[in-house]
């Protein structure tokens, strides 16, 4: 995984337009609100880029981005390792 | 992994009052994020106007003022005269600035006032519930143009920045739109730019007109609001660097 996504969901409207942008499909609308009633967006970081697509459209500006710029000089060990640690936090 | 985007400092940490999908959201990031990379939020004023984006100062952490319905120029021309050394910059939208204030902006840009002028169109009236503006598009329907504005009852809409790009005090107008990732960064070069113009002290207005959507007004889902500006808005309001 090269990059990785964070939401403040408490913030999060749940309109969905990062939904719509995100390239790899990697962001969906949860299942359970938040403490103003909304649908926040999940990241699920999988296949995550990166891009920054999704905060760049971002109405409330709750997303953050992260990349590894290590990525072509990475080994295989290396993105693995990457790709636990977003699941264990998604 | 290494932050390559987080939420500028500028914008308040605080949640809007905006609906989901509200484009104001994403200019209020775009001018906050321009203010921080030029450097110049301690001098910075902002004029917030009536309409959606009224507390615009509960959100951009500059010293702002709230003004009358429209006269946010009138009050920015004289913060600029006063305060030469202040970065003056007006946030508008379409019922502020292209109806009860059509004559302010008309006269900044006339007498060539040195302000930043970001301008929010969204074709319809937020606040007050959805009514037809003057930018509202022919065919489109609000609560007061129920089978759709026409042209012969209601008018035509108002291209706001074609008629600004004529004055001779006006030095920079560019129409971009929130249309999507492409679009939201030509919108944050455009405002960027806007806001250095005024920095450098160029010798006039500089406006930037932002197409921005309103999906509880225009009825449907953000992403499909996006569409709309990308495929309708943008016939009526052609995209693009005007002048300067």
């Amino acid at each position: 995984m090269a990059g990785k996504i964070t939401i403040d969901i408490e913030k999060c409207k749940g309109c969905g337009l990062c939904v719509a942008v995100c390239p790899k499909g990697s962001i969906v609308i949860s299942s359970e609100s938040n403490a103003k009633g909304y649908f926040p967006a999940r990241p699920t970081n999988v296949d995550c880029t990166g891009c920054g697509e999704c905060a760049v459209v971002c109405p409330d500006a709750v997303i953050t981005v992260y990349r590894d710029d290590s990525r072509k000089a990475g080994s295989a060990g290396q993105r693995r390792e990457a790709n636990g640690a977003g699941v264990s936090r998604g | 992994m290494k932050t390559v985007f987080a939420r500028t400092a500028v914008l308040k940490d605080c949640s809007t009052h905006y609906c989901p999908g509200c484009g104001h959201g994403i200019a209020h990031r775009l001018v906050a994020e321009a203010i921080d990379e030029l450097g110049i939020q301690g001098r910075t004023i902002g004029i917030a106007p009536v309409g959606c984006s009224v507390l615009l100062y509960d959100y951009i952490d500059v010293d702002c003022i709230e003004v009358a319905h429209g006269r946010a120029p009138a009050v920015a021309t004289g913060m600029k005269r006063t305060n030469p050394d202040k970065i003056v910059f007006s946030y508008q939208g379409d019922g502020d600035l292209a109806s009860i204030g059509a004559a302010e902006i008309l006269h900044a840009g006339h007498r060539g006032e040195q302000l930043t002028v970001i301008f929010i169109n969204n074709a319809v009236y937020g606040m007050t519930g959805g009514q037809m503006a003057p930018t509202t598009m022919l065919n489109q329907v609000t609560t007061t143009s129920p089978k759709g504005r026409s042209a012969v009852e209601q008018g035509y809409p108002l291209q706001v920045s074609e008629v600004m790009a004529v004055l001779p005090g006006v030095v920079y107008v560019e129409r971009t739109a929130l249309d999507g990732g492409a679009g939201v960064r030509k919108t944050k070069k455009a405002i960027k730019h806007a806001f250095e113009l005024q920095v450098e002290g160029a010798p006039g207005l500089a406006l930037v007109e932002v197409l921005s959507p309103c999906p509880t007004y225009w009825r449907m889902p953000p992403a499909k609001a996006m569409k709309r500006i990308r495929e309708e808005m943008s016939k009526f309001f052609p995209v693009g660097r005007l002048k300067g």
